[in-house]
């Protein structure tokens, strides 16, 4: 077909489109809150430009020595009370490749489920050992790990009865602003992620799956942690051969 | 057929979001260093601007657990990332585009302290006006929201952007202008984000 070699694939640019089937609708009423906080209009679909396909790059030395601690980047002369775990996985993009240097920032309750937060009231006690946030950098294959407490199940307000299934809230920044993600990560067994309103956001049981890490036994660190694997896929990245330039140039 | 993953479902930030990604405003002090709501530092090239507004829900009620992050470029119009191969526009080293802020807890006012960036190439040779990204997580939204806020004291470069113009109906292009007032320390360019209802802004999928 070609007469002459085709120009080369820049990888580095474009993202595929978002398939919106994987994630929650913006109006999900058995999640109250999002009723008035979701866009009634449809989303203005744009070609990615440069504002898209870019993102802010860190460093190594912007995270401190104990960021990926949670265990003990908050201790207080004693050890946070609760179940001690690792958890780790890979960051990679839909094609598979692992995305490096991403900034992955988590956030989590206690043990007793409630959260270092001036707005949380719940009845859980504060745990003066525990601050319950962390960030780390994937490395060049994209793995990333931290330690910390199993954070504990609570109650909120959406119906009166609804718990929140015990989880971890995860931010990622890959290497374009179009791959920013916030999720949350559920453990392996947990009874209350069938009915959690939030969870059930997302209509796709496959996606809910997805969000489920599972025990690691492999990575148990004995008499000390047991361990949790949780994989993240962010948007991947295409080649584009024969559109207009990203830059500005047409070709 | 390439085989595809999927990307990983989205969940909302919640209430707490502050804890992980801007802990003193949750109440404590945790990490050597914050990301925070002030990109420009005394070395940064450009005007200093702020940008200040509030993120109102259908209720035109404030939500005051919101938090945004904005992207933009330099004075030049390049943005701090390799992928951005401009010609003839040079990075500054005193700048990197990015910051994050949160709303008051009492009046849901944020605010950025940045500098005016400069016009980015769009597709295809046709220059997209100055603008900055902004990117809104909060409880209740369940995936991240993008949209873009572009200047009002450059009419022309807006009446010309090739993504605003891509906005069927003209009348919601106005949401996703700011307004610029003078004000003791400087500009300050006032953009109030309406999730929903009357004078809804418009966000991308981009």
């Amino acid at each position: 077909m070609f007469q002459t070699a085709p120009p080369p694939a820049r990888p580095d640019d474009e993202y595929l489109m978002r398939d919106t089937t994987a994630h929650p609708p913006a109006f999900a009423p058995g999640y109250k809150t999002s009723v008035l906080r979701s866009p009634r209009n449809a989303l203005i679909s744009i070609p990615q430009t440069l504002s898209e396909v870019t993102a802010p790059i860190f460093r190594a030395d912007e995270l401190g020595p104990l960021d990926a601690d949670l265990i003990l980047n908050y201790a207080r002369g004693g050890m946070p009370v609760g179940e001690r775990i690792v958890v780790h996985g890979f960051v990679r993009d839909q094609l598979g490749r692992p995305v490096p240097g991403a900034l992955v920032e988590v956030w989590q309750a206690n043990a007793s489920g409630r959260y270092r937060h001036k707005k949380d009231q719940y009845l859980g006690a504060l745990d003066p050992n525990f601050g319950g946030c962390g960030r780390i950098l994937t490395g060049p294959d994209g793995h990333y790990a931290f330690r910390t407490i199993k954070p504990g199940p609570y109650p909120w307000r959406n119906r009166i009865n609804d718990w929140r299934p015990s989880h971890i809230h995860f931010a990622l920044s890959g290497t374009g602003w179009a791959q920013r993600l916030i999720t949350q990560m559920y453990f392996e067994g947990d009874p209350l992620i069938a009915t959690c309103p939030i969870v059930r956001t997302i209509p796709d049981d496959e996606q809910v799956r997805g969000l489920v890490a599972q025990q690691d036994v492999a990575h148990f660190v004995p008499l000390d942690s047991r361990a949790y694997r949780f994989d993240i896929v962010l948007r991947g990245q295409r080649a584009t051969w024969f559109e207009n330039d990203l830059q500005g140039q047409t070709r | 057929m390439t085989h595809l993953l999927r990307e990983t479902a989205s969940q909302t930030a919640g209430p707490y979001v502050h804890i992980g990604l801007a802990p003193r405003a949750a109440g404590f002090d945790i990490f050597e260093r914050d990301f925070g709501p002030v990109l420009a530092t005394p070395g940064t090239r450009g005007e200093r601007i702020a940008i200040e507004g509030r993120v109102l829900d259908g209720s035109g009620t404030p939500v005051r657990d919101v938090l945004l992050e904005l992207w933009q470029a330099n004075a030049e119009g390049r943005y701090a990332h390799p992928a951005d191969r401009q010609p003839g526009k040079a990075l500054d080293p005193a700048f990197r585009g990015w910051g994050r802020a949160c709303s008051d807890f009492d009046t849901g006012v944020w605010r950025f302290e940045t500098i005016k960036p400069g016009a980015v190439a769009g597709r295809g040779g046709v220059a997209m006006a100055p603008h900055v990204n902004l990117w809104i997580v909060a409880r209740g939204i369940n995936i991240g929201l993008h949209t873009r806020m572009y200047f009002d004291d450059e009419p022309a470069a807006n009446a010309a952007d090739p993504v605003l113009n891509l906005i069927e109906w003209e009348v919601r292009r106005a949401t996703l202008v700011g307004r610029r007032e003078s004000r003791e320390g400087g500009p300050v360019y006032r953009f109030d984000i309406r999730l929903q209802g009357e004078g809804e802004t418009v966000f991308f999928d981009a």
